[in-house]
């Protein structure tokens, strides 16, 4: 669309990966004169928060434009130095067609995160300031984008490994609930993330050292030539470990309703719409392509182990929506986001053109809606104080339709949206993900893969169940005239956040300006992939078809 | 037979620079008068300084001396890179642990009876300094021994120091008969090798000893097991870790420092030159020893750290003096590896992974410990004195600059970005373990680099938590535990962008 050369596209990348980090430094310093705005310190650095992400996001976007659509697969913007000579370790960053939809989402929704920081400043009593927070979401979004953007084993796991912190710290301190269910929340995702990550460590070495290069572009142009059946088997073992405790995959997936839980708005926003995601894109970017043979021999447990998930998140789900359960609407949604990723997994198992794009597919989308769901659930919360569904559906419904229409609507959008309706984003990587087990790569059990297709299929099904159940228990219900406010006094009061709810009539004020500004783009880029799927298919399969060989479905 | 040897002064230099500072102290203090003592700190930085500033010239080429006049291949010293290596280390820490000192000592010229006693102190860290310079240089088991006497003998000294202190004495002994002990056996495990080899030097050891009479192969092997009893009690591996946490908590703070760092440092280099110095065909024998050694010091130090509870009187000095111990088996676990591979290339490799996490190690412990001896500075007067993990909280509000560095420091030492050093360095001890087959090791060692982790991230929040009396205003920093803190942080943050400084010596660059 737009034509750079090659070295400007190559600053434009460097740039999105190092404004944040120094952005992160400048944060922790004192503004210069220059750009102290009215409010006080705290506006200047929340402000610096969204200006740096707005940057990155502008240089993403432009490397998407300038991105040449004619070679998807081939790597683009690419650097390449050496940095650890002694191990051959290189500074090695470049985009294709899988990297680049993720890049883009990971600076959308960071720059939509410090917008709704901006205005909604994570302040309250117990919470450290505004300077900590911008710092860690900058840090954050450094490792995000380092992950989809390397391309070197090594620099792969500190990328992996840099969100850890930053994350660590937002649940912990900007957290919701009790100061010791948050630290709680924070220990068991570090613990479960490192410890998987130090195996995929393992895993990575091993093919690294057996395959005496960690250049992925290098291992995925071999295609596990120079690595023995045996050693495959291991690394695919050990990194899909580590990776699958990031997805998650059930049954590893037991930090995640936690994590959600006790995150705070923009914490839940990254965690579900990007940091699940790069366990999905390091089983493809890593697994698939350099250790072919063991990935052939786990996929169809991991099919097994996905479908498990769909079925385990959908009853979960439903579980906690019944009357009367105490469900947690962003514990659902975490819940749900287990069901999501197990049709990404079952994508990547069956190792085809279709599946595979299904997956990246799938795990775009996922981004997109379930990041808008989570600020929906930020917003509600913030008007009712609660995100207890029973506490919101009250004795016959929080009636949102009627008390605030646009957000009950932009909340039912986003369900429908997530439960994979046709012609929104979250039908095609679903529909693809089981395409691709309808037929699976050869060697794999095809009966197996039919069977998970059908267990799939149910997923949909119960996926559609909780989700309407939703939508019916929060947003329609006639409206309370005098009744009692809705919202669980003790939640409030227990709860920073929480302002003061209007005593008799619960009247909700609908979407304001900046959330109008924080949700369009998630609405309209859900919509557009829905109805042109196209747009990303041409940008992933070209790079699927490169990662897999051999392979004609 | 030639009788007159040609000494190389200047391979020489940095351990007797050292030595010749240890002297002109003590001589020193006789006659300065008390209100001048305070230029004994500087005179032993300033030698320390000279002595690092002499590795300098040597850093090129392999020199040797003291070679045996009729055969000038065995050399009883060798100031090749590995030695220079481990000389930078136990040289840079004990600058830093002497710059830990200055304030410390500052109490005792005035007359309290509770501080250091200035000139004593300066001379006994000297000495053993200078004895940890040598120790990598040796290259006959005579002078290894001795060398390592020398780093430890003024160490027992050190620890009991301070007057009026209760612990301090019992500390000390603890640490006198357990380390007599494990040299005791080491001497027994010198002479059997010796009566197998029929030589001390290492290389000929390494020649003789696989080539012994039969009948005295047995002797032989255990020899090589006994004589590495007393190096692995300098490293304080299990089951040689008992004295750690009394003897860290006894002694003063910087000497608990120095000890971490420069003893452990001792300790793994006598341990790197018999290993694969004199007993490279015996790999099979200290081996798998060392495996298993590596596998349970970890666990077992990790363990502890995370029962220290963060209130508990010295659980500070206790969680760092345990995470060493737990540091000390991933130090280990390189050496091990180099028992397992079949080249001398790869055993190099390996000896330089751990001298690469040796000197990672070495910068962000002492580092932690600077920032340790600030807060104890800054709440002396109050009766835990700072000493608690659980007065760190709230630092970030009091003091960012010594706040960030630590919590630069702990994620180093639990290799977590963005302390990128201690990552790459955990992952060049992965690395090793990997290369040389060591699979249950390294998932032993994944699992401990987790357990290690709820420690260390948990006294990094506490960093960042809500002050606990906001109040409270910090007194000015001590110029001396400032540069301390600065000169570690500043190798750390340099050695986190050009990690290639120290991983060179993993891949051939030893």
């Amino acid at each position: 669309m737009i034509t750079l050369s090659e070295s400007v596209q190559q600053a434009l990348l460097v740039a999105a990966l190092a404004l944040p980090l120094v952005g992160a430094l400048a944060a922790l310093l004192p503004a210069p004169p220059g750009l102290r705005g009215a409010g006080g310190p705290d506006r200047d650095v929340l402000r610096h928060g969204v200006t740096v992400t707005g940057v990155v996001l502008v240089a993403t976007v432009v490397l998407a434009l300038a991105f040449d659509h004619d070679r998807p697969g081939a790597v683009q913007a690419e650097t390449d130095v050496a940095w650890v000579p002694a191990w051959d370790v290189r500074f090695h960053l470049g985009v294709d067609g899988i990297s680049l939809p993720l890049l883009v989402l990971t600076a959308l929704l960071t720059f939509l995160a410090a917008l709704y920081s901006y205005v909604r400043p994570p302040t309250g009593e117990g919470r450290p300031g505004p300077r900590a927070f911008v710092a860690l979401l900058l840090l954050l979004e450094t490792g995000m984008l380092a992950t989809f953007a390397v391309l070197d084993l090594v620099l792969f796991f500190l990328a992996f490994e840099t969100v850890l912190v930053p994350m660590y710290f937002l649940i912990a301190r900007w957290g919701n609930g009790s100061g010791a269910e948050r630290a709680a929340a924070a220990w068991k995702f570090v613990l479960y993330t490192v410890l998987g990550s130090v195996l995929m460590l393992l895993g990575l070495l091993l093919v690294g050292v057996r395959a005496g290069t960690f250049d992925m572009v290098a291992l995925a142009e071999a295609q596990g030539s120079g690595l023995t059946r045996t050693t495959q088997i291991l690394a695919v073992l050990a990194i899909g470990f580590g990776l699958a405790v990031k997805t998650p995959m059930w049954p590893l997936h037991s930090w995640l309703p936690d994590a959600h839980t006790a995150a705070p708005t923009v914490g839940s926003v990254l965690l579900a719409g990007v940091l699940l995601k790069m366990g999905t894109y390091g089983l493809v970017r890593i697994a698939l392509p350099v250790a072919p043979e063991g990935m052939r021999f786990f996929a169809p447990y991991l099919g097994a182990f996905a479908v498990v998930g769909i079925i385990y998140g959908s009853l979960a789900c439903l579980a906690l929506v019944r009357a009367g359960a105490g469900g947690d609407l962003k514990r659902l949604i975490a819940y749900s986001s287990v069901g999501h990723m197990g049709f990404v997994l079952l994508g990547v198992a069956t190792m085809t053109h279709s599946g595979v794009n299904g997956a990246l597919f799938a795990g775009v989308a996922h981004g997109l809606i379930t990041g808008l769901l989570f600020f929906l659930v930020g917003a509600v919360k913030e008007r009712t104080g609660s995100t207890d569904i029973d506490a919101l559906a009250g004795a016959a419904g929080a009636g949102l339709y009627g008390r605030a229409p646009r957000l009950g609507g932009l909340l039912a959008f986003a369900a429908v949206a997530s439960l994979g309706l046709p012609g929104l984003a979250g039908f095609w990587g679903e529909l693809l993900a089981m395409l691709g087990a309808f037929h699976p790569a050869d060697g794999l059990s095809r009966p197996a893969f039919l069977t998970y297709l059908a267990v799939a299929a149910l997923g949909t099904l119960l996926t559609a169940a909780y989700l309407l159940l939703v939508v019916r228990r929060i947003c329609m219900g006639p409206v309370p005239a005098a009744a009692p406010v809705p919202a669980g006094s003790s939640a409030a009061a227990s709860d920073a956040e929480a302002r003061p709810a209007p005593p008799a009539l619960p009247a909700l004020p609908d979407l304001r300006g900046h959330e109008y500004a924080a949700f369009a783009p998630l609405v309209a880029l859900t919509v557009l992939a829905g109805l042109w799927p196209a747009v990303l298919l041409h940008l992933t399969d070209p790079a699927v078809q490169l990662l897999l060989p051999g392979v004609v479905r | 037979m030639n009788l007159i040897q040609n000494v190389d002064w200047a391979a020489l230099a940095p351990p007797l620079v050292t030595a010749v500072a240890a002297v002109v102290v003590l001589v020193a203090d006789l006659f300065l008068p008390a209100g001048r003592k305070a230029a004994l700190a500087w005179v032993t930085v300033g030698g320390l300084a000279l002595a690092l500033a002499a590795l300098a010239p040597l850093w090129n080429d392999d020199r040797t001396t003291f070679c045996l006049a009729d055969d000038p291949g065995l050399c009883s010293y060798s100031a090749d890179r590995f030695a220079l290596l481990v000389q930078l280390l136990v040289l840079g820490g004990a600058l830093l642990a002497a710059l830990l000192t200055v304030p410390e000592l500052r109490g005792a010229g005035e007359g309290d009876r509770d501080g250091l006693p200035g000139g004593e102190f300066w001379f006994l860290l000297l000495s053993s300094a200078s004895g940890a310079a040598l120790l990598p240089a040796a290259r006959d088991l005579a002078t290894l021994v001795i060398a390592l006497e020398v780093t430890t003998l003024p160490a027992y000294a050190l620890v009991g120091l301070r007057r009026g202190s209760a612990t301090g004495p019992e500390a000390a002994l603890k640490f006198f008969l357990s380390s007599v002990t494990a040299t005791a056996v080491g001497l027994l495990g010198v002479s059997f090798v010796y009566a197998g080899a029929g030589s001390l030097f290492l290389s000929e050891i390494a020649a003789e000893l696989p080539e012994a009479a039969p009948q005295l192969a047995t002797l032989a092997k255990a020899g090589v097991a006994l004589t590495l009893v007393g190096f692995v009690f300098k490293v304080a591996a299990v089951p040689f870790h008992f004295w750690v946490p009394e003897t860290y908590q006894g002694a003063p703070l910087p000497v608990a420092g120095y000890l971490s760092v420069v003893g452990k440092t001792a300790g793994l280099a006598g341990l790197a030159l018999v290993t694969t110095g004199a007993f490279p065909g015996h790999g099979n024998v200290w081996g798998p020893p060392l495996a298993v050694l590596a596998g349970l010091t970890m666990t077992v130090g990790n363990v502890a750290a995370l029962r220290v509870a963060a209130d508990g009187a010295h659980s500070a000095v206790r969680l760092l003096a345990w995470s060493s111990v737990g540091q000390a088996g991933y130090l280990l676990v390189p050496l091990a590896a180099a028992g397992f591979v079949e080249d001398g290339g790869a055993a190099r490799d390996a000896v330089g992974t751990a001298l690469a996490y040796a000197l990672m190690y070495g910068a962000v412990n002492l580092g932690a410990f600077a920032v340790l001896a600030l807060v104890v500075h800054d709440r002396r007067g109050t009766p835990p004195a700072g000493r608690r993990v659980a007065d760190f909280r709230g630092l970030f509000a009091e003091r960012p600059l010594a706040a960030l560095a630590l919590a630069f420091f702990l994620l180093c030492l639990a290799g977590l970005p963005p302390g990128v050093i201690g990552l790459f360095a955990k992952v060049a001890v992965f690395r090793s373990a990997v290369d040389a087959g060591l699979g249950v090791l390294a998932v032993v060692m994944a699992l401990n680099v987790a357990v290690a982790l709820v420690y260390y991230l948990r006294w990094t929040a506490l960093l960042f938590q809500p002050a606990q009396d906001p109040g409270r205003e910090p007194g000015r920093p001590t110029f001396a535990v400032s540069t301390a803190i600065a000169l570690a942080a500043s190798v750390a943050l340099v050695l986190s962008g050009a990690p290639q400084l120290i991983l060179t010596f993993t891949g051939g660059g030893l």
